[in-house]
């Protein structure tokens, strides 16, 4: 089988396979076991940040530099000539000429697309505002089967903020791929978007919706906990409402043994620091999982040639 | 007792008819009628022995392309579309619905780049049972026909 990843975009996590998905991991399984040095020697990657991150950029510029890639960009749009008015599709038209892929977030929906657009070289989505992060989602699949031993045939529950969360969206459309049950628990106003929900429905994945963390804490295996943010629901009802979403260590009492907890971070209060000891925590693996996933799209992205 | 027409024939020209009651404005935006100087002719709500009510368009000296006549599809599936020259019809357009439409609606999402750079919009068309569902090309999100707006 050949490469089918070499110089393609990677903007939603819609546009990839299960073949391409699978074969993403199994190089990024090789990779966080042994990652030669000199794999993206000669190679120039553009870290293009329109707004701030923490985890991935850092994940994605650890990543290629310990591939031997060499890494230019910005971590804000403060010095750029956007700010005097250049359009994206001008800024990014002149960095594809520079670097041989463009790693973008950004806060408009739709930003990475349009820099594809723009773009001759191959560009990754690393956020683009409340639409997609797949690179993330290929992460929480990577650190899944890292755990669990396996992608299908598991419960997993996601908590706290559907309706905006990038994460979730892009999460909840890869679990189309496989046979996984899905709990969402939110509050109403905070629930995964309709359109999202058609396509689960469509495509027969399994889910119900619940408003309360500890009903389903005893029924899965992974438990995708996100961030409620105040803003998105007014001082009085996030008060009335949050202590359904954070989780401490007596609300895992009922939980399976092999159950895990992922968060794409940075957390608030919404999981205990006490959890961190248990052994459900599996979110700082969840974070450093982030480099071998993203060095393996650089790879399989700048090199034709397949990993032995 | 004489037959008479609710909208004047017309020489030459494009007459599009069996129009869903209400969509007939949103097809004169969508084809741009008003930018040119030629006569429409707009029928509201007129009595149909198949649809109850309909509405009808005649435009003078324009005769639609294939690919103007399948973007009428997406508000109008039932609508026919005649081209008559010197009162005859001289050509039934065979339509079908596109695959996508480039810079005639607006994305909803007011967080969507295409509201910030001066880019066109592209949508891929869905058609789900009775409904016909828009996805923007940018930001992925999918609204209801009846939802999107008409750029002007």
């Amino acid at each position: 089988m050949g490469n089918p990843l070499h110089q393609r975009d990677i903007l939603s996590i819609k546009d990839l396979t299960l073949d391409s998905i699978q074969f993403i991991l199994k190089t990024a399984q090789k990779l966080k076991q042994q990652a030669p040095k000199n794999l993206l020697q000669d190679k120039l990657i553009a870290h293009c940040f329109f707004e701030p991150s923490t985890r991935t950029r850092l994940s994605f510029e650890t990543a290629a530099l310990r591939l031997g890639a060499k890494s230019i960009g910005f971590s804000n749009d403060e010095s750029l000539s956007t700010q005097k008015g250049e359009t994206l599709s001008d800024t990014i038209r002149v960095i594809s000429n520079y670097a041989d892929l463009i790693v973008i977030r950004h806060p408009r929906e739709g930003a990475a697309r349009l820099a594809a657009d723009a773009s001759d070289k191959p560009v990754i989505n690393a956020g683009d505002g409340a639409n997609q992060h797949p690179t993330q989602a290929l992460v929480d699949l990577f650190t899944i089967q890292e755990c669990q031993h396996r992608l299908d045939g598991l419960s997993i529950a996601l908590v706290g903020d559907l309706k905006y969360g990038r994460t979730i969206h892009s999460f909840a459309q890869a679990c189309l791929l496989f046979d996984v049950r899905l709990y969402l628990v939110s509050p109403d106003e905070l629930a995964l978007p309709d359109t999202i929900c058609d396509t689960l429905k469509k495509q027969g994945v399994r889910f119900s919706l619940h408003q309360s963390l500890e009903e389903v804490v005893p029924k899965v295996d992974i438990l995708y906990m996100t961030r409620i943010q105040q803003e998105r629901l007014g001082a009085t009802e996030f008060q009335l409402v949050k202590n359904n979403y954070i989780l401490t260590p007596s609300s895992l009492k009922k939980a399976k043994k092999n159950l895990k907890i992922l968060h794409p971070l940075p957390r608030l209060s919404e999981i205990d620091l006490e959890v961190d000891h248990s052994p459900y925590a599996y979110y700082f693996t969840q974070a450093a999982n982030g480099v071998p996933v993203r060095q393996a799209l650089l790879n399989l992205i700048l090199n034709e040639q397949l990993l032995s | 007792m004489t037959k008479t027409l609710a909208v004047a024939a017309i020489k030459n020209g494009t007459v599009i008819d069996h129009i869903r009651p209400g969509q007939a404005l949103r097809i004169i935006h969508l084809l741009r009628l008003l930018k040119d100087k030629h006569r429409v002719t707009v029928g509201l709500n007129l009595p149909s022995k198949s649809m109850g009510l309909k509405d009808l368009i005649k435009v003078e000296k324009r005769l639609l392309s294939n690919d103007e006549a399948n973007e009428v599809v997406i508000f109008a599936p039932e609508a026919t579309i005649n081209i008559v020259e010197n009162f005859e019809v001289t050509q039934k357009k065979s339509t079908r619905l596109p695959v996508s439409i480039a810079n005639v609606f607006a994305c909803l999402n007011i967080s969507c780049i295409t509201h910030h750079e001066p880019i066109e919009n592209l949508f891929y068309i869905e058609e789900r049972g009775k409904q016909m569902r828009l996805t923007c090309h940018y930001c992925e999100k999918t609204f209801d026909r009846d939802q999107a707006k008409v750029k002007i």
